[in-house]
C-alpha cells in the first residue's frame, strides 16, 4: 500500500501501460479499509524494474545457454533473497537503493600470487562479456530462468595466479551497517561462500555484472556477484568485495547458520530430501508469472544438477553425494 | 453512552475487519499484485491470518477477566471462525494448488516435515470446533463442549510450533508468537491456581 505508489516512470516493453498501472492502484486504494490493515502481513509490494543501465560494449553468445523459456525481467528483479536488504521476497527490490554500489573494489588474497585491491574496471577491462542463459535454482523449490551478463570466474582467478595450497576460493559479500537485514543479524555477515577450485575453475561458474544487456540492480546482486548454475541460488554469492584462496574448506553462512540443512557442496540433487522441502520437484517461474494463470502452474521435475549434469558430473565422480551435499 | 450502544457496532466492526484482508487477498490475486509465486504468496499470507486470529481468539477470555466485561466473548466464537477460515484456505492452498492434489508428496511432506504435521495437527483440531461452534451445539454437547473447546490451546501451540520451525533465518515474526501463546497459557494458568 505505501511502497508501490512510489513506482516510477514508464516500465519497459512487456510490463504493464501505465494507465492500467494506475487504474489497478487506485483499485486497491479504494478497498483496503482502516482496520484492516492490523491483521495482514503487508507484502512488499513487488516494485519493477525502470529500465536500467545499459551494458556498454558487445555481449557474445554462449554456447552454455539454456533454450528454456526466460523469465521476465520483472519477476527476476522482484521476487529474490538478499537478506542483507530484508527477508521479504520484495524486500531486495523495496531496498535496493540503500545499497552503495560506486565506487566498489574487490579485495582478492590469499594463496595466489597477485594479491590486491582491484576495482571494478580493473576486473572487468581484460574480459569479454557473454551472455549466459542460465537455470537457477533455489532451494526453496523454485526456479528461474536468466540471461546473466559476465565472464568464467576462471578467467580472473587464472590472472590472479594461485599456488599449489589454494584448495578453495572463498567470497564475501559487502556488509553496509545501514542495510535492514544487517542491522538485525538475521544471518552472520559478512554473507560467506566458498567453491572447492576445480569447481570455481569450472568454466560454467561466472562472475555477473548484468542481466538482460543491463547493470545488475541492487536485488541481483550488483555491481558484481557469482553464478553458480549446477547449486542451489545460495552459493551465487552477490555483491562480492573479497575472494580469497585458502587451503581449508571455508565456511558459509547458510552452514554456519543451520549445518543440517545447508551443506559445503549444495549441487541440486533431486534425490537428496531437505528438512524443510522436497527437493524432487520444482516451481519454474518462467515467462510472466505475475497473473492468475500462475495459481494452477505444475511443478517440474528437478533435474540432477540443475540439467548441469553432464558439464560438472565429473567433478564429483567417486563422491557420496548424500554425504557431501 | 450506554453501554449496548457501541456493542451494537462492535461485531459488524469486527466482522468486516476480519473479512477485509480476504477481500484485500483476492484483489491483489486480481490485479497481479502478488507477486511472481502468488502460490507462494497466498499460502504465507492465509496461514499469517489464520494464526493471528486464532490468537486473537484466544486472547479474549483473558481480556475478557480483566476489563470484568463479557463483551470479549461475544466475538470469541467470530473470531475463532475466522481463524479456521483462514486455515482452510491455506491448506487448500498447499493442497491443491501448491502440491496439486499430489497425494504422494503431501504424505512425503507429512511423513518427513515435522512441521508441515505439527500445521496438520492444528488444523485438524479446529475442524470439530469449527463445526460445534454453534449455540445448538454447545447446548446439545453440555458439559462436554467446554471439554472439546480446550482443544483450542492445542491447535494454538502446534500452529506456533509449526510457524517457528518453518521460519528459515528470519525467526522474529514466529518467536513473537510463541511468546504471545506463552503468555495467554500462563494468565490462564495462574487464574486456575489462584482459584
Amino acid at each position: 500500500m505505501r511502497d508501490w505508489m512510489k513506482m516510477a516512470g514508464i516500465r519497459s516493453s512487456d510490463i504493464t501501460d501505465q494507465r492500467v498501472f494506475n487504474r489497478r492502484r487506485q483499485l486497491l486504494q479504494a478497498s483496503v479499509a482502516a482496520g484492516v490493515t492490523g491483521l495482514i502481513a503487508t507484502p512488499s509490494l513487488a516494485q519493477s524494474a525502470d529500465n536500467g543501465v545499459a551494458l556498454e560494449g558487445p555481449i557474445v553468445k554462449s554456447p552454455f545457454s539454456t533454450d528454456d523459456e526466460l523469465s521476465s525481467k520483472e519477476t527476476i528483479t522482484t521476487y529474490n533473497n538478499f537478506y542483507e536488504l530484508g527477508t521479504d521476497k520484495g524486500d531486495p527490490a523495496k531496498y535496493a537503493d540503500r545499497l552503495k554500489t560506486e565506487p566498489w573494489s574487490v579485495t582478492v588474497d590469499g594463496e595466489c600470487a597477485n594479491p590486491g585491491v582491484y576495482t571494478l574496471e580493473d576486473i572487468l577491462k581484460p574480459e569479454a562479456i557473454e551472455e549466459r542463459i542460465y537455470r537457477m535454482r533455489c532451494v526453496e523449490a523454485w526456479s528461474m530462468v536468466i540471461p546473466w551478463n559476465g565472464f568464467s570466474l576462471g578467467n580472473l582467478i587464472k590472472r590472479m595466479e594461485p599456488n599449489s595450497k589454494a584448495k578453495y576460493v572463498a567470497f564475501e559479500t559487502v556488509v553496509q551497517d545501514d542495510l535492514p537485514g544487517v542491522q538485525r543479524n538475521v544471518l552472520e555477515w559478512p554473507y560467506r561462500e566458498g567453491l572447492r577450485m576445480d569447481e570455481a575453475m569450472h568454466p560454467l561458474a561466472m562472475l555477473s555484472i548484468g542481466l538482460y544487456g543491463e547493470q545488475l540492480l541492487g536485488q541481483n546482486g550488483a555491481p558484481l556477484r557469482l553464478v553458480v548454475p549446477w547449486k542451489y541460488g545460495y552459493k551465487s554469492i552477490k555483491s562480492v568485495v573479497r575472494i580469497s584462496f585458502v587451503e581449508e574448506q571455508p565456511e558459509t553462512s547458510w552452514n554456519l547458520s543451520a549445518p543440517k540443512e545447508y551443506g559445503f557442496y549444495s549441487n541440486v540433487n533431486p534425490d537428496r530430501s531437505h528438512p524443510r522441502w522436497s527437493q524432487s520437484k520444482e516451481r519454474r517461474l518462467s515467462g510472466d508469472t505475475g497473473g492468475l494463470a500462475a495459481l494452477f502452474s505444475s511443478k517440474t521435475d528437478t533435474q540432477f544438477m540443475n540439467g548441469y549434469g553432464e558439464e560438472v558430473a565429473s567433478l564429483y565422480a567417486g563422491m557420496d553425494l548424500q554425504e557431501f551435499h | 453512552m450506554p453501554a449496548f450502544r457501541w456493542q451494537v457496532l462492535l461485531k459488524p466492526l469486527v466482522f468486516s475487519c476480519a473479512l477485509g484482508p480476504f477481500i484485500y487477498l483476492v484483489l491483489s490475486l486480481l490485479t497481479g499484485q502478488l507477486g511472481p509465486n502468488p502460490i507462494d504468496s497466498l499460502t504465507d499470507q492465509t496461514g499469517t491470518l489464520a494464526i493471528r486470529l486464532l490468537l486473537i481468539s484466544l486472547a479474549l477470555t483473558p481480556l475478557r477477566w480483566i476489563l470484568k466485561n463479557t463483551w470479549p466473548i461475544r466475538l470469541r466464537r467470530m473470531l475463532g471462525l475466522f481463524a479456521f477460515f483462514y486455515a482452510m484456505l491455506h491448506v487448500s492452498i498447499y493442497v491443491g494448488l501448491d502440491q496439486q492434489m499430489d497425494i504422494g508428496a503431501i504424505w512425503e511432506d507429512l511423513s518427513e516435515r515435522p512441521y508441515i504435521l505439527a500445521g496438520t495437527v492444528a488444523f485438524l483440531v479446529l475442524i470439530p470446533l469449527a463445526i460445534t461452534s454453534t449455540r445448538g451445539m454447545a447446548r446439545r454437547l453440555g458439559k462436554r463442549w467446554l471439554s472439546l473447546h480446550r482443544f483450542v490451546y492445542i491447535a494454538g501451540a502446534a500452529a506456533v510450533i509449526h510457524y517457528v520451525w518453518l521460519a528459515k533465518g528470519d525467526l522474529i515474526e514466529p518467536l513473537v508468537y510463541l511468546v504471545v501463546l506463552l503468555l495467554l497459557f500462563s494468565y490462564r494458568l495462574v487464574r486456575i491456581m489462584r482459584q
